[in-house]
């Protein structure tokens, strides 16, 4: 199952939704979902609570995202211009594009020498962790919730009391022939 | 501004070099206030939680720099409550290495034959202990099955881990809840403060200024518990002898700050910065080829799966760690296992027609995670890391309330290291692509630059005033009194995992900063036992 994420409707969620989706991508929760691009089975980014955790007041990022999701609709609007791509102006500029498109642009905006690089790639990092580390979410609650990222890695549940452990961890016996040259007190030599 | 304390040895830093000074002066008498930037945590608060705010992002920092990006611990304890504790002796070559100089980047003081009695040392007092094959986790063995099949050696390795109290758990970047971790908040620590060491935490360091007496007075903030961006008031201590052990990342930033007021640092303060040439590769295997190829299986129809059971490295394969090598080429691939989130994002997707760090075909990969094993290699840079301007305050700018930071730090990888990863990378594949046993790749540098969780040098010793900051008993050039200990002080890449030697450095520097006390009119004596180890981080709680 899938948390109930409420679905954002104005421009800068639907924007940094896309955004989100670009870098882990997941399928549409409906019908006419623009943000979601849908070109991955089960959740992504997105179902796993990108924006939730985006907008958490200790990541860091919560007070620029107005301007991020503006300057990302600005690139795109040169982007596509440069391309000639006729954009749908019934939604923000990004979420408009193609997910070929969106890609191609993240990529040109986390690139070497892009000159707002670590703006892009801290909300890249933001994103994945959604998916495969639910920070915004204690992590037994995250997977006894169903969140799809962790479900989807395979990051298995805890005990009863939150916490793992791994009574069966070892093949249990020798499966190299260790260095010639160790110590007596198992260091290189 | 409160009024100005007093106290014999000032100690910056409660990680391996900090904690080590403050039990040896304290027990010999002295006097010692330990200021630790981050918090301090014991095993009741360690988490098994990815949340922010939890104890995974309180004690652990990750800043990125312009090229190359940091992890560091942030805690009482340091790096050894946040670390993996693989704790092997460096290799004889190290010691002998030129790097970037063109002379022998060692003082002629220490060899290995020199540091192996300060090794046994810190491996009795932590303690440190060889691993048996029976006991290495899935991970581990699947490497060294690996390794044997491509008729290379692997070494079960050296680790600071009691094995009979571990779970398995592989939440050691987080802390330790079961204490089965000997960082040390279960020796060197609580072994000071039964000498009467006082522990600080949440004190951080911004810098040091000299007073008329030659004494130092140690500038601090007090650091907001939850909201690292928040410093709150600010305080000094004057002290006779200030131990500099901030961690790489943080004892040159304190350094370059005091410049205003101790005058000009040695040329070496703030560069020749190692990320222990470290690199890393993400091998995805084949469940089937494990079996079919390996014979391996867990006994219950799966054959590995097993990436997040464990306790990060357990087998290295040795077999570059040949001083008949040229140098840059020697190095050692260790298996490692790196927690989701910082874990996964530099990870490549394999033959991706797209992006390879995110999109389609990385989510593709992610899905395969339980298959997955990281080979962690240390390989020997050239100091090609330097720091810049410091930041305000503290040692980075902080971006998030805790964790995540930018640096000044630049570095710029030479031919020599690139040379180094290279080879690496093609051994790691030729190793698990055999039989299509895995797809292998590596890290992305293209994203936060190179990666190091063991940095170094930035503030090294040597016999050269030009390329060394320190002397080789520690102490800063031209500043009297101040000595240095953590990794900084290192000369180089080690090509292991450098905090065994880190902390027989500070065994070593000790006798020497002592003698130095006594010099400044401390009653102190250099006593050189070693700490009880306790039971339970519980029991210096007390002292909070």
């Amino acid at each position: 199952m899938q948390p109930d994420f409420p679905e954002a409707t104005d421009p800068t969620s639907m924007t940094l939704e896309a955004f989100a989706d670009t870098i882990i991508p997941g399928e549409k929760r409906h019908r006419h979902d623009h943000a979601v691009a849908g070109v991955s089975a089960g959740g992504g980014a997105v179902a796993s609570g990108a924006l939730e955790l985006l907008r958490h007041p200790a990541g860091g990022l919560a007070d620029s995202l107005d301007g991020l999701a503006m300057m990302l609709n600005g690139h795109t609007q040169q982007y596509a211009a440069e391309r000639g791509l006729a954009l749908a102006d019934d939604l923000p500029p990004f979420v408009a594009l193609a997910f070929a498109d969106r890609t191609a642009l993240v990529a040109q905006l986390t690139g070497v020498d892009h000159p707002e690089k670590a703006l892009w790639v801290g909300m890249a990092l933001f994103s994945n962790m959604a998916f495969d580390s639910a920070a915004h979410l204690s992590t037994p609650d995250a997977l006894r919730d169903g969140h799809p990222g962790l479900l989807s890695i395979g990051y298995t549940a805890p005990d009863a009391d939150g916490a793992w452990r791994f009574p069966r961890f070892s093949y249990g016996r020798a499966l190299a022939d260790i260095h010639p040259n160790t110590t007596p007190t198992g260091s290189p030599a | 501004m409160s009024a100005v304390e007093s106290t014999d040895v000032l100690v910056i830093g409660s990680g391996f070099g900090g904690a080590i000074a403050a039990y040896h002066l304290a027990a010999g008498g002295a006097r010692v206030v330990v200021l630790e930037r981050g918090p301090w945590l014991t095993a009741d608060e360690f988490d098994h939680d990815f949340k922010l705010g939890s104890s995974y992002t309180r004690i652990f920092d990750f800043t990125i720099g312009d090229g190359m990006s940091v992890l560091s611990g942030n805690c009482v304890g340091g790096g050894s409550v946040v670390y993996f504790a693989t704790m092997p002796r460096a290799p004889r070559f190290v010691f002998e290495r030129q790097g970037s100089i063109g002379r022998r980047m060692w003082p002629a003081s220490i060899t290995r034959d020199t540091l192996d009695p300060w090794y046994d040392r810190v491996s009795e007092a932590l303690p440190v202990t060889q691993q048996s094959w029976d006991r290495i986790p899935y991970g581990g063995g699947l490497w060294a099955a690996a390794c044997h099949h491509a008729g290379r050696t692997a070494n079960p390795a050296p680790s600071a881990v009691d094995v009979a109290e571990c779970v398995n758990c592989n939440w050691m970047a987080a802390g330790c809840k079961f204490d089965a971790k000997k960082s040390l908040l279960l020796n060197y620590l609580p072994g000071a403060v039964e000498h009467g060491a006082e522990i600080r935490p949440l004190h951080e360091v911004q810098h040091l200024s000299r007073n008329d007496d030659g004494s130092y007075r140690v500038h601090y903030r007090i650091v907001d518990g939850e909201d690292y961006r928040i410093l709150h008031d600010e305080g000094a201590i004057d002290a006779q002898i200030v131990v500099l052990a901030a961690g790489t990342a943080a004892t040159p930033v304190i350094l370059q700050r005091s410049e205003a007021t101790l005058g000009p640092m040695p040329h070496a303060v703030g560069r020749y910065f190692s990320g222990n040439g470290e690199r890393l590769n993400t091998a995805v295997f084949d469940e089937e080829k494990v079996r079919d190829v390996l014979g391996l299986s867990r006994g219950d129809g799966v054959a590995y799966e097993a990436y997040q059971i464990g306790r990060g490295p357990t087998v290295a394969s040795w077999d570059r760690l040949d001083g008949s090598l040229p140098e840059y080429e020697r190095y050692s691939l260790e298996q490692l296992y790196f927690p989701p989130g910082l874990g996964t994002i530099l990870a490549q997707a394999a033959d991706a027609a797209g992006p390879t760090w995110f999109g389609v075909e990385k989510k593709e990969m992610l899905r395969r995670w339980r298959s997955w094993l990281t080979i962690f290699t240390m390989s020997e840079d050239d100091n090609e890391g330097v720091f810049g301007p410091p930041p305000e305050t503290g040692a980075a700018t902080r971006f998030s309330q805790q964790m995540l930071g930018h640096s000044s730090l630049t570095y710029r990888p030479t031919a020599n290291t690139r040379r180094g990863w290279e080879l690496s990378d093609a051994d790691v594949k030729d190793i698990l692509e055999r039989d299509g046993l895995a797809t292998v790749t590596p890290w992305t540098n293209d994203v936060v630059g190179a990666y190091t969780v063991h940095p170094l040098a930035s503030c090294r010793i040597g016999d050269d005033p030009a390329t060394s900051a320190l002397d080789d008993r520690h102490e800063l050039r031209d500043h009297p009194g101040i000595f240095v200990t953590d990794g900084s002080a290192v000369p180089g890449a080690l090509t292991v995992n450098p905090a065994l030697t880190i902390s027989a450095l500070a065994e070593r520097a000790m006798p020497g900063i002592v003698q130095a006390a006594q010099r400044r009119g401390v009653a102190v004596t250099y006593v050189g036992d070693l700490p009880k180890p306790v039971a339970s981080s519980r029991v210096p709680a007390r002292h909070r």
